[in-house]
């Protein structure tokens, strides 16, 4: 398998992340190289066999559905890049 | 005082030879001199340190000491610390202060000990050498031209250059063994579950874990007794009564304290890839096991080669959900100039992340993406399963694993960062054991060309830590691998 630069593009784009244009070719060279190695896995049949996701194969705890953190808004948004009146800024998405 | 053991430590502070206070001003002092050259911690935290130093000497004063009051250690940046900036090793929380503690971090602040300040590591614990860090490569101190591994490289070197007793670190494909290796300490990374993630900075959720850096065994199963147990505010936590870690370790009954033991040598980790240095140390150990009265046992892993591309779909399609909360809005790195809310996006994750923390979300993202699932991610999953019932069947022969940590001793830096198959390819023999979900130790069994430390990865069934300390304290009493320090 190898991977086009529009496919390179394509999966940055999704990712949210900018690749400036003479990074792309290094970026899809390096992929490439990953790919090789984890082409590795289609040589096994693993026809029958279940997915794993969790080690000891358990199911996630729920909990009940009640608050348990007390208000730390203050605390949380001193961290943030911009905030007014209690609300995190970005900029404008509709006209 | 700076190369004693915890138990030498907590005879001292007990007995008023030495305050906490003198304790972590010897440290700190340690660190002031050597971090320069070692870049071992992000952050060091002198006056956090001293008041929790006081606050320790009062509590001894009181009579009230726990097993780490007073004892100082340092915390990998991976760990939220409240009031204390928390990197991760990021440009993209290169001025987050936290406001919150990790699970871990309250914890051990509840047992008294000292927080001397927060090391060095792999951007988001991507890494095997820590030259993935936005603060710049960590040094090994054995030799300041290598890599002391990764990703918890600056809680390894930190321990080994003697500016911490222990450390906390992470190891999600083997970044607290491999790191103890090269650096010649003792390592352990408990089964998955044990150790509470929470305001652990997630990497890849479902092998994330917690462990402890110390110089011996003993020392290791102290700091992981106080980090572990059950927390409601991780869901992965493990509701299991809480342990003593160092309720087997006892002195040696016999010449042959180990006897009954039967340890097994994987034939795939034993064939070609490994060093011959580092196969000589091993063997050396492994004879010395014997000795001890341990018999040993050939087993076979088979689907152990597939570990590494399994863990390369698994981790980064993880990790690209994970760190897709980086965003630039609520914490972290925002871009200065953007047009619009996409491209403030963009900007803001392709200046704030490092160049392999991209390449891994470029993977992730690429591996989720429609169409493509099944092919990668529930493939990798199914190998995930089969790779754990390998351990499962080992296991019917043998009550613990051994074999190297790593393939070779710790290379030189820049060495490998061109190649990222090649650095991938390093941690071999520690990934499966984050796939199984299993329990992984490393300790030093020797040194190998340029006075390099070896290491030594015993692996054990599911919550077998207790019996993987115990079995290397017995070595440990046979030998003085873990008393050497670098020059």
């Amino acid at each position: 398998m190898s991977l086009t630069t529009e496919q390179v593009l394509r999966i940055a784009g999704l990712a949210r992340i900018e690749l400036a244009d003479g990074d792309v070719e290094a970026t899809r060279a390096k992929l490439n190289g990953i790919f090789g190695l984890i082409e590795q896995m289609q040589a096994v049949d693993t026809r029958g066999v279940e997915p794993m996701s969790h080690p000891q194969d358990l199911a996630q705890r729920l909990r009940t559905d009640v608050a348990t953190e007390a208000d730390r808004r203050e605390a949380f948004q001193r961290v943030a890049p911009q905030t007014e009146a209690g609300l995190y800024l970005v900029p404008k998405v509709i006209e | 005082m700076i190369n004693a053991s915890l138990t030498e430590l907590r005879t001292a502070l007990d007995a008023k030879r030495i305050s906490s206070v003198e304790l972590a001003t010897l440290f700190l002092d340690r660190v002031a001199a050597h971090n320069p050259t070692l870049n071992a911690f992000i952050t060091v935290d002198r006056d956090g340190a001293i008041e929790a130093a006081r606050a320790a000497d009062a509590r001894i004063a009181a009579g009230n000491a726990g097993p780490l009051t007073g004892i100082p250690l340092a915390h990998k940046d991976v760990f939220c610390t409240e009031g204390l900036l928390t990197t991760c090793g990021s440009k993209m929380l290169s001025t987050f202060v936290s406001p919150y503690d990790a699970h871990v971090v309250s914890l051990l602040k509840a047992a008294g000990a000292v927080n001397l300040g927060k090391t060095n590591m792999d951007e988001f614990a991507m890494g095997s050498s820590n030259e993935n860090s936005h603060f710049g490569p960590v040094k090994n101190p054995w030799d300041t031209t290598r890599i002391p591994g990764g990703s918890s490289g600056g809680s390894a070197a930190a321990v080994a250059a003697r500016l911490a007793p222990i450390a906390t670190g992470t190891d999600t494909g083997g970044s607290v063994r491999q790191p103890a290796g090269h650096t010649g300490i003792t390592g352990i990374k408990p089964t998955y579950g044990v150790v509470s993630r929470y305001g652990m900075i997630a990497y890849a959720s479902s092998l994330d874990q917690g462990g402890a850096f110390g110089a011996s065994a003993a020392d290791c199963a102290a700091l992981l007794t106080a980090m572990a147990g059950f927390d409601e505010r991780d869901s992965t936590s493990l509701e299991r009564p809480a342990e003593d870690y160092a309720r087997e370790i006892a002195a040696p009954a016999s010449d042959k304290p180990l006897a009954g033991l039967r340890i097994g040598l994987p034939r795939e980790f034993f064939a070609e890839g490994m060093a011959g240095d580092v196969r000589a140390a091993v063997e050396t150990a492994l004879e010395q096991y014997r000795r001890l009265g341990a018999s040993t046992v050939e087993v076979s892993l088979p689907n152990a080669k597939l570990a590494i591309p399994a863990y390369y779909v698994i981790a980064p399609a993880e990790a690209s959900s994970n760190l897709s909360r980086f965003d630039g809005v609520r914490y972290g790195h925002r871009a200065a100039e953007y047009r619009d809310l996409a491209e403030m996006y963009a900007k803001s994750r392709a200046e704030g992340f490092g160049a392999e923390v991209k390449r891994r979300i470029l993977v992730g993202t690429y591996v989720l993406s429609h169409g493509y699932y099944d092919a990668y991610y529930l493939q990798a999953q199914k190998l995930r399963r089969l790779i754990a019932q390998d351990f499962q069947a080992a296991f019917q022969q043998c009550d613990v694993i051994a074999g190297p940590t790593s393939p070779t001793t710790a290379w030189a830096i820049g060495e490998k960062t061109d190649d990222p198959v090649q650095m991938y390819l390093s941690d071999i023999y520690t990934i499966a054991v984050n796939l199984a979900g299993l329990p992984g130790l490393s300790h030093p069994c020797g040194f190998g060309a340029g006075n390099l430390p070896v290491g030594l990865q015993l692996i054990g069934d599911y919550f077998g830590e207790a019996r993987l300390l115990a079995t290397t304290h017995q070595y440990q009493q046979a030998t003085d691998w873990h008393l050497r320090r670098p020059a």
